[in-house]
């Protein structure tokens, strides 16, 4: 038998540890941070272990569902004039987008799957129906992201460039605007997300060449072309009669699937409770510390399962933070040890209604578009001390 | 409707454009992926059959009947093998069989029969579990293993247990010939443990009592009072006196096909020669090219990892050894499960030794080595 390891990176290369540890990067509570790795390390194998028939029916019965849901939804848009098909039409689209945005998409380009080894199935050669081509994802999620998790300065997710989100960042006048920012951008996610993937930023920081700049925005471009065509001209098109319903129909589940993407991913990282970290703190960061962080710069979501489901499992946004290529059908049946394990080592395990954390978030960028005065950094000390 | 898209009398090139233009409504998906969903046959893009009988042929080998779905690409010549992808415990197997008989029409059911190894997952799973109606993926047939288009008339063929399969479709395919060439002489010798675990042995005997071109000689290692041993090259010119006349294909065991090298190469009759092997001969040992230094750097960027690596070393077990969590599938440069995104330098294929590799190529790790600092996007 073949000795293949077939899954993707799991967590991303760290550095070696050091001997000793910087105090700085010290966790609260003077956590045990290698016995908390191991432990989390047990729960990853365990899934492992178990990893086979079920968890593959899993993905192609949502595969299924997802290609079933958007016929339906097409179909039905094509006769939209009737008011009923129009309603259900645009229903099934939104779910089927939103499905194959966050359960199918972000989770096979993840390489949740990649251990089918099924082409078709596979981080390799999935493409979403999103503007973003999926290498540019790829790169800013899996890598970025999900390596430099809310360390501000490496993190670009971490306001993704316009919005300041912790008090770590610079404050800018700008930053008074990203309230209205913030709301506008959320109908236009996907668009807003095909703009953050081309790097613009790193380009003036010259972490990125103007070459590879020119070559990704030929290929947004083209990609977002291909996908406005679809929703915007053909299909409407084909509709005949009902070209317009059939076109507003698709533009609202574009639209309903931005502002769900923006809600979820929104409340991952952003509300109470979520640390930040600076790159002093992740010197010399084990591996242990990596989890450490993952699980700090993480919150979850309560729900049922279907809310899961359509939340790409992102509401166990700590699981998949900690174990990004586990099989997301997985991240529910290993919550509760993971924070058991967590609150075992007094690590704060982040969690609350969809209401509650989105309304948190919003207090944050709300909060954030304020300078920090030294006058209110004193009262919160003072707060903090008191409390 | 998947049986009215499969009767389509249209032609190929309008189905090809056809799906091109849907693909504008499907995108990013294929129209294919949706194709997939009334019949798994229908897909172009990851072509599959559907297997339709299931035959034992002895109590270790199964004959199973396939169905071939569209856009596969059918054996041209008697011979050649398939890579057969099946699904155990949610993971994607990829293995080869030599089809047993000659092509036939496009779409017409292909056979492949299936030794169980008695450490083998997945030949024990095809041989013994799988079911009629199951789906399997395939990959396209290919294979130089066949007779040249104008067959010698004097044929030697020689094979050792599983190794009939390939040797098989030739000798139907020669069957299925009606006026064979005048003086067309064929002789099979064939290995097997004895009569009953012999595959296909009642129709070679049939075949050797009613052609009168065809000749075959069992070897039987197991049975009898005293056991023969194996088959070896030293005694086929007893066997076949006019060996060296003959050409010769075989398949078996690599032990038996490195003993017939060793000795038509020294009778200076290399060429002669056709061998099958079912597992790949092995690499080029490590620093093929001379060079005596460690190797050369290669790095994993995605994985932050940088290592060492000799030239003849497949890019597969340089990251596996480094720790670097590699996609691989066959191991053997077949089903391009193991592709990686070169970003800079180029690779050796170690099959071939050709050099080659742009930056953005995907690259079968498993058979390409460094030929120079080279960097993956692992």
């Amino acid at each position: 038998m073949s000795t293949a390891v077939t899954t993707r990176p799991t967590v991303p290369a760290l550095p070696a540890p050091s001997d000793r540890p910087d105090p700085s990067a010290a966790p609260p509570h003077g956590t045990d941070t290698e016995a908390l790795g191991r432990e989390l390390d047990r729960i990853r194998a365990d899934v492992l272990a178990r990893r086979g028939d079920e968890d593959a029916r899993y993905i192609h019965t949502v595969v299924a569902v997802h290609r079933r849901l958007e016929i339906a939804g097409r179909a039905a848009l094509a006769v939209s004039l009737l008011p009923p098909a129009w309603l259900a039409g645009t229903a099934a689209l939104s779910t089927a987008k939103i499905l194959e945005n966050l359960e199918l998409g972000h989770n096979i380009m993840h390489g949740q799957w990649d251990w089918m080894r099924d082409p078709a199935i596979h981080s390799t050669s999935w493409e979403w129906d999103n503007p973003t081509p999926a290498y540019a994802w790829k790169h800013t999620h899996n890598h970025i992201h999900h390596t430099w998790t809310n360390v501000v300065g490496r993190d670009r997710d971490l306001g993704f460039t316009v919005l300041r989100m912790s008090k770590d960042q610079r404050w800018h006048p700008a930053h008074l605007f990203q309230p209205v920012l913030a709301a506008l951008g959320a109908p236009f996610f996907e668009w807003m997300a095909a703009l953050y993937d081309l790097e613009a930023d790193a380009v003036l920081q010259r972490r990125k060449s103007l070459r590879s700049f020119l070559r990704d925005t030929a290929n947004t471009v083209r990609k977002g072309a291909r996908q406005a065509a679809k929703d915007y001209l053909l299909f409407p098109l084909l509709a005949g009669p009902s070209a317009v319903p059939c076109l507003l129909g698709n533009f609202t589940a574009n639209t309903v699937r931005s502002l769900w993407a923006h809600t979820v991913i929104f409340c991952g990282h952003f509300p109470d409770g979520v640390r930040s970290f600076t790159e002093e703190e992740i010197e010399d960061e084990t591996r242990g510390q990596w989890y450490l962080r993952q699980a700090l710069g993480s919150a979850n979501l309560e729900g049922g399962a279907v809310f899961h489901v359509l939340t790409g499992n992102l509401s166990h946004q700590i699981e998949h933070h900690l174990f990004p290529d586990l099989p997301s059908n997985r991240y529910a049946e290993i919550a509760p040890r993971v924070r058991e394990v967590l609150t075992a080592h007094d690590v704060p395990y982040t969690t609350g209604p969809l209401l509650k954390q989105y309304a948190s978030t919003w207090a944050r960028i709300c909060r954030m578009a304020l300078p920090d005065l030294p006058i209110t950094s004193v009262a919160r000390r003072v707060l903090a001390a008191a409390s | 409707m998947a049986r009215l898209l499969h009767r389509s009398a249209l032609s190929e090139r309008v189905v090809r454009l056809v799906l091109g233009a849907a693909g504008r409504l499907t995108t990013p998906l294929l129209p294919d992926d949706y194709l997939a969903m009334a019949d798994p046959l229908l897909s172009r893009r990851w072509p599959a059959g559907r297997v339709e009988e299931v035959r034992a042929e002895t109590s270790d080998a199964t004959t199973l009947v396939i169905r071939p779905g569209h856009g596969w690409r059918p054996a041209r010549r008697a011979g050649q093998y398939v890579p057969v992808g099946v699904r155990i415990g949610g993971v994607l197997h990829w293995r080869t069989y030599s089809l047993t008989a000659p092509p036939g029409r496009p779409g017409d059911p292909f056979t492949i029969t299936v030794r169980a190894l008695p450490d083998g997952r997945v030949s024990r799973h095809l041989a013994h579990r799988l079911q009629p109606g199951e789906v399997l993926r395939l990959g396209p047939a290919q294979g130089d293993f066949h007779l040249p288009d104008a067959p010698p008339r004097r044929l030697l063929l020689l094979t050792a247990g599983i190794g009939i399969t390939p040797v098989m479709a030739i000798l139907r395919a020669l069957d299925s010939d009606d006026r064979p060439a005048e003086g067309t002489d064929v002789l099979l010798v064939h290995s097997a443990p004895d009569p009953a675990r012999t595959v296909f042995g009642p129709e070679l005997r049939a075949m050797a009592e009613d052609l009168p071109w065809f000749r075959l000689y069992e070897h039987h290692t197991r049975a009898g009072a005293r056991p023969a041993g194996h088959l070896t090259p030293e005694q086929l010119p007893a066997l076949c006196p006019d060996w060296r006349e003959r050409d010769t294909w075989a398949c078996g065991p690599a032990a038996l096909l490195e003993s017939a090298e060793r000795l038509w190469a020294a009778e200076g009759l290399a060429e002669r020669l056709h061998i099958e092997r079912f597992r790949p001969p092995p690499l080029l040992p490590s620093d093929a090219t001379g060079s005596a230094a460690p190797g050369v750097p290669v790095q994993f960027a995605a994985s932050g990892v940088e290592t060492a690596a000799g030239t003849g070393t497949p890019l597969l077990h340089v990251g596996e050894a480094a720790g670097v969590a590699m996609p691989s599938g066959c191991r053997m440069g077949i089903c391009f499960g193991c592709v990686s995104p070169l970003l800079h330098g180029r690779v050796r294929d170690l099959r071939t030794g050709e050099v080659h590799g742009e930056p953005g190529d995907l690259i079968q790790t498993c058979v390409s080595a460094a030929s120079g600092p080279v960097a993956l996007d692992l």
